[in-house]
């Protein structure tokens, strides 16, 4: 019904153009007075604002946490869900055996302590007594043998099977002790089990999961529950009194779907939400007002992500490793991090992320040097014979296209900056964007590229077998740049069969060395995730695993509680 | 009239066969699968895992195995599931039985539809007799600039305005949804206030959006119907203009508007992408949008095909509302 546009027995007319400009402009001229002034921009919020940021305040029950959210949750079982909004909420309500600790080591959730044999193929799980599921029922050593029965079901419609077919056996020893045994050593085995959410076996047992109502209606024995699901408006979460680490301090945690993140920007002023993720202009910038000052908090930490630029190994221009450093040499890190990312990023060195214990700091770092650029360059064979700009060799000039995906304006704009930095030392680029699943199925999977800018989410375990290994070539598989060095075959092998963090870390660190000497991927930047809470919002303890591992922990003192809910 | 009837219902059989083939191919001809969101920049899927996915979604059989699969079903008015992680059937995402009137995608997107077109109509009808009857003057000018304002503001940035100015500065009325957190604590008073105060803005820019069309198209009829005779012969045997203008010519300028109404049927349940994302409305739109980003075939379908029934109703009681109100389209 929008915009009906049948114009066809129209007369002709003349727009009255004056009257329309005056019209416009007066409209304009108001909005903007409105829009811009800064009495308005830094009013108070009425409610509890005094002594918001200062007063620290007793542990009290109550309140609600209301997150903004882009995307909705699609099913709540999270072996079946394949989006972060469903892995984010299922993660509130589920558990695995074990978690992460904030300084990346592995501690139990489920499991109260474990055992792995000196070999590393048998790992036994005690797990923790007396934990109820929220319908009462007590939680046993079946439930998991019934989690990971479900995971590798061949109907299953799961995408995170694999680590769980290594597994050559599994038993369940006594009600409370749980046991499985590998075929090879293998070092990622232990945090998987951390990824295997825990389902009620006693609800589930013999049904279909997929036409289970289970993943609207989730039964799980974490710190929250779903209490209401209104589709494509929000989730409603309690507090599970009985959550075996102590009973939450917010009573309800819900979860907004607004999908436009300018709406939710405007819903955080006025109070509609309390916390969200920030985009780098909102945190720099929009945010740095008094307003926001007196009334919320900002986080900033590093992602476990990278965006990278890599190049197609089988492309004659990049099969020199001269040529992949002086792109290195030519683009300036530092730059792309403070114009695209306001400066909440920073550059990146390798496949890992700083300051976590795989991360290796002292590698070749590539520090802007066109002059060194040139000469590599020059040194592959690499010159302006025609002079028109551009390097060329036997007759044929540098110029290659970067492929990204559309609609991420941060990698666009990435693009944009190296390919002027390029462009300074001679090589000529082209940036074409393309729908996401086009530009995968058929440039990607086809390796039908010069070379792509992408990211990569990376696991906390620093296994990056799919990436590196030059087995993993092949259509659909990511080693897609088509590289393959033996060295680093053999280290990936031997970082992933041992469980041993010294003899791991020695393997991935010269793993790094090694990558940052052919730098088959150019690596930009690990952004930084920067999410905005309400200030009386307290415990909050930033962490490099972020902030809501201890949700349950948070709390509001007494006097500042601002939603009371019925019941 | 009951033989033109039967024809036209059995005419449509074979349009809406075609429009369903031929949606179905492009939608498959689409780069990307329904298990992507499962499967792409995973570095833990193998290729069997993926074969595996595939299979159970039944993507393995050829396009056309796979059309005639979904015909089969079709004609028993069975939409299937979805082909989105969650597995429901199409029908319960479109019309939850499970959850209150007010809560329904269909539902909400129709209310939202109804609401701005009876606005449109009341506001651009009005405007579009005056102007033409005013032809020329200062008036005319000022609605046609203010339509036309309408028209080329783009929706998204007016609601952005307007949601700062009333939802943050004026803190008068609610942002985005539909409904307040605290809508269950409230009266039944508060709740039709909430919800009525929820749609306000969004009514009002879809509205404001589609003033033009219909009140030019109302204003090029009238023109041309007061310059007919019979108006001349009303004006000349001195009928008041007020009689002459709505009693007379007013009737047959209307005629073609029969037209635009069965038109925009299908656009009652179509809902705009832009429009419900920017104020968070969970409607036909944004779920639309979110199955072809998705490649949720199914879902893809399913709306696609009842959007194509509606459209060739609409077109069939547009004719049959000619036929009732215009004689000589009747006799013909």
């Amino acid at each position: 019904m929008e915009k009906m546009s049948s114009f066809g027995k129209m007369p002709s007319f003349s727009l009255p153009f004056t009257m329309g400009k005056y019209r416009t402009v007066f409209f304009l001229a108001l909005f903007l007075i409105i829009a811009l002034s800064p009495s308005c921009k830094d009013r108070p919020k009425a409610v509890n604002s005094t002594g918001l940021e200062n007063s620290t305040g007793e542990p009290a029950y109550g309140d609600s946490l209301i997150e903004g959210t882009i995307g909705e949750p699609s099913i709540l079982i999270p072996m079946l869900a394949g989006d972060s909004a469903s892995h984010s909420v299922a993660g509130l309500i589920f558990n695995g055996l074990v978690k992460y600790d904030t300084d990346l080591s592995v501690i139990g959730d489920l499991a109260e302590s474990w055992d792995i044999s000196p070999d590393g193929l048998v790992i036994t799980f005690h797990l923790r007594k007396g934990v109820k599921w929220a319908d009462g029922v007590e939680f046993t050593a079946d439930d998991v043998m019934f989690g990971y029965k479900t995971i590798i079901d061949e109907k299953t419609p799961t995408a995170y099977s694999e680590d769980f077919r290594q597994v050559k056996k599994a038993e369940v020893l006594d009600r409370h002790t749980f046991r499985v045994t590998y075929e090879k050593p293998f070092a990622p085995a232990l945090t998987s089990w951390g990824n295997l959410a825990i389902l009620p076996g006693h609800l589930l047992e013999g049904k279909d999961i997929t036409k289970s109502d289970l993943g609207r209606n989730p039964v799980g024995m974490g710190p929250y529950r779903l209490r209401k699901w209104a589709a494509g408006q929000e989730l409603v979460l309690d507090s599970y009194h009985d959550y075996f680490e102590g009973r939450p301090y917010i009573d309800h945690y819900i979860y907004r779907v607004i999908p436009d993140s300018a709406t939710m920007f405007l819903e955080l002023q006025a109070g509609g939400i309390d916390m969200m993720g920030l985009t780098p202009i909102q945190y720099t910038k929009q945010t740095n007002t008094v307003f926001f000052r007196k009334n919320f908090q900002k986080f900033r930490y590093p992602t476990f992500a990278y965006t990278h630029m890599a190049f197609n190994l089988r492309h004659p221009f990049f099969k020199d490793k001269r040529v992949r450093q002086a792109i290195g040499y030519a683009i300036d890190k530092s730059e792309i991090v403070d114009v695209v990312l306001f400066g909440l990023g920073t550059p990146a060195t390798g496949p890992y992320v700083p300051n976590t214990w795989p991360y290796n700091p002292d590698v070749k770092k590539y520090e802007y040097n066109p002059e060194k650029a040139k000469q590599l360059l020059k040194e592959a064979g690499w010159e302006d014979t025609d002079g028109d700009g551009i390097l060329d060799k036997d007759g044929n000039p540098f110029k290659f296209t970067i492929l990204t995906n559309m609609g991420n304006t941060l990698r666009k704009n990435t693009a944009t900056i190296i390919q002027w930095r390029l462009e300074k030392i001679g090589i000529k680029v082209d940036i074409r964007a393309l729908e996401w699943s086009a530009f995968i199925n058929n440039f990607i999977d086809k390796k039908r590229f010069e070379a792509v800018l992408l990211g990569w989410s990376i696991g906390l375990d620093p296994d990056q077998y799919d990436i590196w290994h030059s087995s993993k070539t092949k259509e659909k598989e990511f080693n897609f740049i088509s590289y393959s060095n033996p060295e680093v075959d053999e280290l990936l092998e031997k970082g992933r069969r041992t469980f041993d963090i010294e003899e791991r870390k020695k393997a991935y660190f010269r793993i790094q060395e090694i990558l940052a000497d052919e730098l088959p991927y150019i690596f930009l930047y690990v952004p930084d995730a920067t999410p905005i809470v309400h200030a009386r919002f307290k415990g909050i303890k930033p962490s490099p695993i972020g902030i809501s591992y201890n949700l349950p922990k948070w709390y509001v003192p007494e006097k500042l509680q601002r939603h009371r809910m019925e019941p | 009239m009951v033989l033109y009837l039967a024809k036209r219902l059995l005419e449509m059989i074979p349009t809406l066969l075609g429009i369903t083939l031929i949606s179905f191919f492009i939608i498959h001809l689409a780069p990307g699968k329904p298990t992507d969101i499962l499967t792409e920049l995973n570095p833990k899927i193998t290729p069997e895992a993926r074969e595996r996915l595939e299979k159970i979604y039944g993507l393995d059989k050829p396009v056309i195995v796979q059309y005639g699969l979904w015909l089969k079903r079709i004609v028993r008015l069975d939409f299937g599931e979805s082909f989105s992680t969650d597995r429901r059937p199409v029908m319960e995402k479109i019309w939850d039985r499970k959850q209150p009137l007010l809560d329904r995608r269909l539902f909400i997107t129709f209310m939202l539809n109804l609401l701005s077109m009876v606005i449109i109509f009341l506001v651009a009808i009005p405007i579009g007799i005056t102007s033409a009857t005013h032809q020329n003057t200062l008036y005319d000018r000022i609605t046609t600039t203010g339509v036309f304002i309408g028209f080329a503001m783009p929706s998204f940035w007016l609601a952005l305005l307007l949601m700062m100015l009333f939802g943050v500065y004026l803190d008068l009325l609610p942002i985005s949804g539909l409904k307040s957190m605290n809508y269950d604590s409230l009266s039944v008073a508060g709740r039709i206030w909430d919800r009525l105060s929820h749609l306000i803005l969004p009514v009002f820019v879809s509205s404001f959006g589609g003033l033009a069309g219909l009140s030019r198209y109302m204003r090029s009829n009238m023109l041309e119907v007061i310059r007919q005779d019979y108006v001349t012969v009303a004006r000349a045997k001195g009928l008041p203009e007020n009689e002459v203008i709505y009693r007379h010519a007013f009737r047959n300028a209307l005629l073609p508007i029969i037209t635009l109404l069965g038109l925009s049927v299908p656009g009652l349940i179509g809902g705009s992408v832009i429009f419900e994302n920017i104020f968070g409305i969970p409607g036909m739109g944004q779920l639309f949008y979110m199955s072809v980003m998705t490649r949720d075939y199914t879902m893809i379908m399913g709306i696609l095909t009842i959007g194509a029934i509606l459209t060739l109703l609409g077109n069939l009681l547009a004719d049959l509302g000619y036929m009732l109100a215009d004689p000589r389209i009747r006799t013909k």
